[in-house]
């Protein structure tokens, strides 16, 4: 069933019972070509573009619990492509060209709003590093322009640009950034993956892998035993989890970020504000909340809630930025589980298993990479290739002193 | 979080910066004829469990001590504090 604008007329006008559900519940079957674990925004966009462009293929996406309800429900909606280095910033960007055109792609309102993301400068040295990344993303495709504190104060006139420590001195800003109706992206991904075939099995939690000679040839679930030519794991924050039930330890540690909403307001930002020198970012949902995040709680976690301290200081930083959030009431504090990679950017690669492959260590920045994440993973899954775009997300990069290190930080996953 | 300190006592969590997995007091022999790959099992690779985990974390806005902590991280509840001098020395990694 085709989504339109004219259905929703025909429906409205009907009682609205002519709607189907979105997705099949189908009951596993004993063999599949491709396996994919993981049912959230990257695992179902992996079938998506297995389905849709590399397709011919019996594809199943397993799923512990209900589709969409890790990360891809939890984030805070940004997608921008403002990278510095080689191995990520084609990436990205071919990441946020999928998102321009995914709604009449996918067929599905995943309200993406192209309302713009802006870093904030504090800083020559600040500065400086802006205007390279500018650089750098413009050489990559992508749009930048250096915004001076006039110009910033023309959309956003209630920053308070003279704080004493961190007054801003300007800004990089990238236009087609923005945000996007996160849970509309997993259904949007699940239904047109199923209506090309591939089977959407929920509560269906993989226990083990079953190897032979080297190879994969399926996996062990909570709904029994299903073969496969291939096995993709897509898990986000439990990959150290899953991938330890074959002996693996991965580059990658998980920790606990939180993110925040805040009761429904008029129109106030118009468009996306990160202070990354005070550990926050806002934007406003189209309800009216303000939906904001900090760093990191800092310590491994699988809990999926953090720790009041965070929560002041990302409070804290917030007011320090915008001083009228003082007025706003918190409605919703909410933790995930990320995991953080050594260097601070993802995995898709083989394993040392045959048939077996991974994507994950997608640290905070995942949910921008939904599109070129998926798109690459099917690439690798159908191809046995890396796609071009991600030949430098790779597990041996740490062995071989390739890492992709945005921040600089080094192997300490909770600076990154 | 509340770090009962082995000396100080129970202690905020925030006053203090965390490392990771305990295993880095085992720094790898520079001399060892594995030890390029020692070195990037030591530097990269974690078993980062959803349970039980063994972590250090230096007390840094106090008396700059490293701890070693035992906490669960699905709960965050913590089960042992132990000062990681001492668990160095009984390894034999300190004097």
């Amino acid at each position: 069933m085709r989504y339109s604008g004219f259905k929703v007329i025909k429906e409205a006008l009907t009682g609205h019972k002519g709607w189907k559900p979105a997705w099949r519940d189908p009951v596993p079957q004993a063999h599949y070509d491709i396996i994919i674990i993981g049912g959230g925004g990257h695992g179902l966009a992996t079938a998506y573009y297995l389905a849709k462009e590399f397709g011919g293929k019996k594809i199943a996406v397993l799923e512990k619990g209900w589709i969409g309800g890790g990360n891809v429900g939890r984030n805070t909606t940004i997608v921008r492509s403002n990278y510095l280095l080689d191995g990520n910033e084609p990436f990205y960007e071919m990441s946020l060209k999928l998102w321009e055109g995914l709604e009449q792609d996918f067929n599905y309102n995943a309200m993406v709003s192209q309302r713009g993301i802006l870093n904030l400068i504090h800083s020559d040295a600040q500065r400086d590093a802006f205007t390279r990344r500018g650089n750098a993303m413009i050489l990559n495709g992508a749009d930048a322009e250096m915004l001076t504190t006039g110009q910033i104060l023309d959309r956003y006139p209630f920053l308070n640009v003279d704080n004493a420590r961190f007054p801003i001195k300007g800004g990089l800003a990238q236009h087609r950034g923005g945000t996007v109706r996160h849970d509309a992206v997993a259904w949007g991904y699940a239904r047109g993956a199923d209506i090309r075939g591939v089977d959407i099995i929920q509560n269906c939690e993989v226990t083990g892998f079953r190897i032979e000679n080297g190879k994969a040839i399926g996996v062990e679930t909570s709904r029994g035993y299903i073969g496969a030519n291939k096995i993709g794991c897509a898990v986000a924050g439990s990959s150290s989890r899953l991938m330890s039930k074959v002996d693996m330890q991965l580059p990658m540690e998980s920790h606990v970020l939180q993110a925040f909403v805040s009761e429904g307001l008029k129109p106030v930002i118009p468009g996306v504000i990160t202070f990354g020198a005070g550990h926050f970012y806002c934007s406003q949902s189209d309800k009216g909340g303000l939906v904001f995040g900090g760093d990191l709680d800092g310590y491994n976690s699988y809990a999926q809630r953090g720790n009041m301290p965070v929560v002041e200081d990302v409070c804290e930083s917030g007011m320090a930025l915008m001083p009228m959030l003082g007025r706003a009431r918190l409605l919703r504090m909410w933790g995930g589980v990320m995991d953080m990679s050594m260097d601070g950017s993802p995995i898709i690669d083989k394993t040392h298993i045959d048939g077996l492959y991974f994507n994950g260590g997608w640290c905070y920045g995942g949910f921008k990479a939904t599109p070129a994440s998926g798109y690459c993973f099917a690439h690798l899954l159908a191809r046995d290739m890396p796609h071009p775009n991600a030949t430098a997300f790779r597990f041996d990069r740490f062995s071989r002193g390739l890492m992709i290190d945005e921040k600089g930080m080094g192997n300490q996953p909770n600076l990154h | 979080m509340i770090i009962n300190h082995p000396l100080l006592g129970p202690r905020d969590a925030s006053e203090f910066t965390y490392l990771g997995d305990a295993k880095l007091i085992d720094r790898p022999d520079w001399q060892s004829d594995t030890a390029a790959q020692d070195f990037y099992e030591y530097g990269y690779l974690r078993t980062n469990p959803a349970g039980e985990h063994r972590e250090l974390w230096f007390h840094e806005a106090g008396d700059r001590s490293w701890l070693v902590v035992t906490r669960n991280t699905l709960t965050h509840e913590i089960s042992a504090v132990e000062m990681a001098r001492d668990v160095a020395r009984a390894q034999g990694r300190s004097k």
